[in-house]
Formats: C-alpha cells, structure tokens, sequence
C-alpha cells in the first residue's frame, strides 16, 4: 500500500511572530521555518507503518514556491521514500490544496493520506476533511491512535466529550493529532540519503486543478495585548484581591 | 439571493450544546448585517421531542427543521455532511460550532458545496467578513469571504449564548432525507463522565500543569476546582505526563475557554496553552518559577511551592 503524507511549510513554533506594520500578514521574510509540527506527526506515523510492513511506500507532498522542497528534503531524511513538489506561486486556501491532493491520491493509488490536523499559521483545520468529502472516501480527524487492518483501519480520535474508535474501509483520510505519535530527529547519514531520493516538481495545471481562492485577508492585526498583573505574596493576599477587588469569588 | 442562515445544531439527542446557543448568537449578528435574514436551526440526528421543544424556545429563530433517524445516532461526518448539502441550496450561511463536531463536519460541507471555509470565527463585522484568529492567536486576521454560500465554525468562547424564551414557539418543519451508506463504522466512545461544570462553558476553571507532578497530586487541582464550582482544565504536558485525560487539555489545539476566572496551577505558560485561556476574565498564576511567562498574563501571581500554597488556599475558600 502506497502512503501519500501532504506537509506544510510554516514558521518554526517556537519564533516570535511579527505582523508586518502594513497589516497585510505575518512576517516571514528572515524567519526559521519548519515542517508544520502536526504534518511532522502525520510523516512520523507513515515511517511507522513502513516499518511495520504495512506501507510499501510513502510520498511526501507539499504546495507551494521552491523553498517548501527544503521541508520535502527534511521528510524525505526522516524516512519518506521519494516527494511530490506542487509548484505554486500565490498561496493556496484549504479546498484548492484539497483539490491538489485530491488528484494526486488518484494518480498515486494511495491507500491511505495522512495530514496534520491543522497547520500552526492559518490554524485552519480543513484539508483533511475537505480531501474526504471530494474524494467521497471515509475521514478520521484528530487520530491518536492507528492501526492497520487488511482492507480497513482502525483509529482512535481525541474529541470534546472523550475518545471515539473508528473503523475505516480503505481508502481513507487521516489527520493527526498530537498524541498519536512522538516525530524522530532525522540522522545525518539519512540526511545525505535524502539528497538522491527522487524529488518531483508539478503544476497544478499539470493536475488539471484551478486554484481559486474564494476569501481575501483584508488585514491582519495584532491581538489586544493582556499586561501583567500583580504578584502577591501570600495566600491571604490573593484570596483577599479575588474577593475584593476582582470580585470572582465570594 | 436571498439570505437565510442554518445553523447546524450540535446536541447529545437530548439537549443543545452550549456551542450551538453560541452559533446562534453568532448567526443573530450576521442576520443583523442581512437585512434580518432568518435563521434556521438543524436537528440532525436521532432527535427526541423534547429536544425539539427546547430549540423551539429560542426566540431567535425562525424555524426548526429536524431530521430524524435511529441510523443517525451516532453523528458521523461523512453521513451528514451529504445530507445538509442537499438542503443548502436555500441557504446564504451555514454554521456550525467550532467543536470537535463543528470541526470534523463543517469542512466536509464546504467542500462538498465547492466552497471555501471560516474556521473559529470570533467577530461578525459585516454578512461576508469576520475576525478569526491565526498563529495560536497571536495574530487576528480580518477576512471577506466571496462564495455563493458562506460556511463558518464559530468559536463558543467568543460569543455570548442565547437562552431559551418559553413564551416563544418558533415553527418545527420535519423533514426526509435520504440516509447514505458511508465507509464509516463507530466501534466506540469512551466518555469521560464529570459531576464538574462543563470546561468550555465553566465560569470558573482551575488548570493544573506539569508542576502538579503527578495524577495522584491532581487531586488537590481537584479539590480546588469543586470548593469554587469549577471546572477542571490541564496543560498538554499533564495530559501527555498522563495526570488527566485529554478531553481536558486547554489550549490552541484543545478547548478555548473564557471564564470569569482562570487558576493556572503549575503550568509555565506556553504559547499554545496560552492560546486556549487568555481571554480569561481573570487570570491567577500559582508557580514555583518565579520567571514562568504564565506570569506574564496573569492579573495575580503567586510564587511558592504548590503544596503549601494549594491546601492553604482551599482551606481558605
């Protein structure tokens, strides 16, 4: 069974983000980028499932302009076996990169997609469910938890009210969250392996996919900013200001 | 077109979400951008009556329309999701909670419809723009949306809920729609059953972290928690140390929450748990580190070893 894994290139959790002073986006420009850490789990779990035997091969796939081949290198390092680079030139909404992966699940026979949940830019939480429903296939959202069975899986998700068990016929969706697995650091023999993993470029032309994006950002803005308080330095003192000053407790 | 806005109702078969009572506000200010266009609300699933009534109550609708079946007992995305699309035609907006529900199902409308999606919508500004957070929050973008017919998940957190007028008796419309096969099978769900006040719409929450140090010392965060009627969150390191289970994990990836107060215990404050809680009324600290950038937020810190400050304080409530 083939595994077509989709990543996203985003800026690294942990810099600062900066919105550009004419509110038109997040500044990226300078900035360390990284696999977005939940397509990073979704590259993990398909490495698991090679070498388990389950996975015959795993593509790694992402959209966007040449650097994103940098994250399709860094995947391919961890154990993807050769990578599909969607050359686009404005960025993508969640249902054009839906239609994008849509078309390549077809072209590739994959029997199973895996994807982050959501990428840490956008935050949107879209292109797995979105994949699901054009492709007609069964969706499990926000996996902690997968197995392999013949012709079908079984996924554990985390919802609101608890965890629910799924069983899927393949082909089949997945998005993962962040208790599904703990992503491994990439060796530096495999690292230079990767370099001649075969790495393809495509258009989505190519795919017979327009994109066509059908929301405009008007501005991006900065947050109301939350100072810091007080400290108080006993017990007494806080029960004391939460009583009578902030009022929140009786 | 005209406009019309169905809001997709999450419920348990008995009772409304407290999400759904936030969409429907959410859906209120939009018709207000829309020449008061009417709001639909969809019960969807194995429906009984008295849930009907209740939704019937809310004064801001202008119908309930149900769709009722045993074989749709348990909500699964890919069942309904064809089901509503073949009734939104007649729709200029659909909505839906950004619950695990809203999030898992909403999409597949979308898509479905051939449109694009608003995901954890924040602000209405106008029938075609919203606020929505991006970057964990740290970022707010303003976005106009173009399609024919605009799909939303609305964040609980950032609208008030509606409550029940029981002088009001909005119209209920049953209707059939074919059920679809899927690829789909439910094996289980494990529910986490809770005497306490539901996270998401607790006025109060206390929140423990991995200074708890274990599932055992939880029972103080526990102990806290029920002396104030609260709720009881974590941070993802609790949940992933195994302290509690991860329907409790607040932050960008878990619940948002907002309540009148906040009592982070022992957590430092990172980013994506921040994400989750900031908006808090109040926010209380209790930290061992003195430099933990919870403190940063916080509107009272107190620096001190948890298990002399924590029996203190719930002895003092």
């Amino acid at each position: 069974m083939k595994v077509l894994v989709a990543i996203k290139r985003v800026i690294d959790p942990y810099a600062k983000v900066r919105i550009k002073s004419d509110g038109s986006g997040v500044e990226t420009d300078n900035v360390k980028m990284a696999i977005n850490p939940f397509c990073e789990i979704a590259v993990e779990e398909a490495i698991r499932l090679k070498e388990a035997g389950t996975a015959e091969e795993i593509i790694v796939v992402s959209l966007g302009g040449d650097e994103c081949q940098e994250q399709l290198r860094s995947a391919l390092a961890l154990g993807a076996d050769r990578a599909i680079h969607v050359s686009v030139t404005q960025t993508c909404q969640p249902l054009s990169v839906a239609k994008v992966l849509k078309a390549l699940m077809e072209k590739e026979q994959a029997g199973i997609v895996l994807l982050g949940k959501q990428s840490i830019d956008t935050d949107n939480n879209q292109v797995a469910q979105m994949l699901a429903a054009l492709t007609g296939r069964p969706q499990a959202t926000f996996a902690s938890k997968l197995t392999v069975d013949g012709e079908y899986i079984e996924v554990e998700r985390e919802v609101d009210g608890g965890l629910e068990r799924l069983k899927l016929a393949l082909p089949a969706i997945v998005s993962t969250d962040l208790r599904l697995n703990e992503p491994r650091y990439a060796s530096l023999p495999n690292i230079m392996k990767a370099k001649r993993k075969p790495m393809e470029t495509m258009t989505p032309d190519e795919l017979s996919v327009v994109i066509r994006d059908s929301q405009t950002v008007i501005e991006v803005m900065a947050p109301a900013v939350r100072s810091a308080g007080v400290k108080v330095t006993s017990v007494d003192e806080l029960v004391d200001k939460l009583r009578n000053e902030a009022k929140v407790i009786d | 077109m005209s406009n019309r806005i169905l809001i997709v109702a999450e419920h348990d078969g008995k009772t409304l979400s407290s999400g759904t009572l936030a969409t429907v506000e959410a859906a209120s200010q939009i018709s207000r951008h829309a020449n008061d266009a009417p709001l639909d609300l969809l019960l969807i699933g194995e429906i009984c009556d008295g849930l009907v009534q209740s939704s019937a109550n809310l004064a801001q609708l202008s119908k309930v329309v149900v769709i009722s079946d045993p074989r749709l007992s348990t909500p699964l995305s890919e069942r309904l999701a064809p089901m509503i699309t073949a009734m939104a035609e007649a729709y200029s907006h659909i909505l839906v909670s950004a619950s695990s529900f809203g999030k898992d199902l909403s999409p597949r409308i979308a898509a479905l419809l051939d449109v694009g999606q608003l995901s954890d919508v924040i602000a209405i500004e106008a029938a075609d723009t919203v606020i929505r957070p991006i970057y964990a929050g740290n970022a707010l973008a303003r976005v106009s949306s173009q399609d024919s017919i605009i799909v939303m998940t609305i964040r609980e957190s950032a609208f008030d809920k509606v409550s029940a007028d029981q002088q009001a008796s909005v119209s209920v419309e049953a209707i059939d729609v074919d059920v679809p096969s899927i690829y789909t099978e439910m094996l289980g769900q494990v529910v986490t059953e809770s005497a306490r006040p539901d996270l998401s719409a607790a006025d109060v929450v206390i929140s423990g972290g991995r200074g708890v140090g274990s599932k055992e010392n939880f029972a103080m965060v526990e102990a806290l928690a029920d002396k104030l009627g609260g709720a009881i969150g974590a941070s993802r390191a609790a949940v992933d140390a195994g302290f509690v289970t991860n329907d409790l994990q607040v932050g960008q990836t878990g619940k948002i929450v907002a309540p009148r107060l906040y009592i982070a215990i022992g957590i430092s404050g990172a980013i994506q748990h921040l994400a989750g809680m900031k908006d808090s009324k109040v926010i209380v600290a209790i930290n061992s580190d003195p430099d933990a950038p919870i403190f940063e937020i916080a509107d009272y810190g107190l620096v001190g070893d948890l298990f002399e400050v924590l029996p203190k304080l719930i002895d003092s409530l």
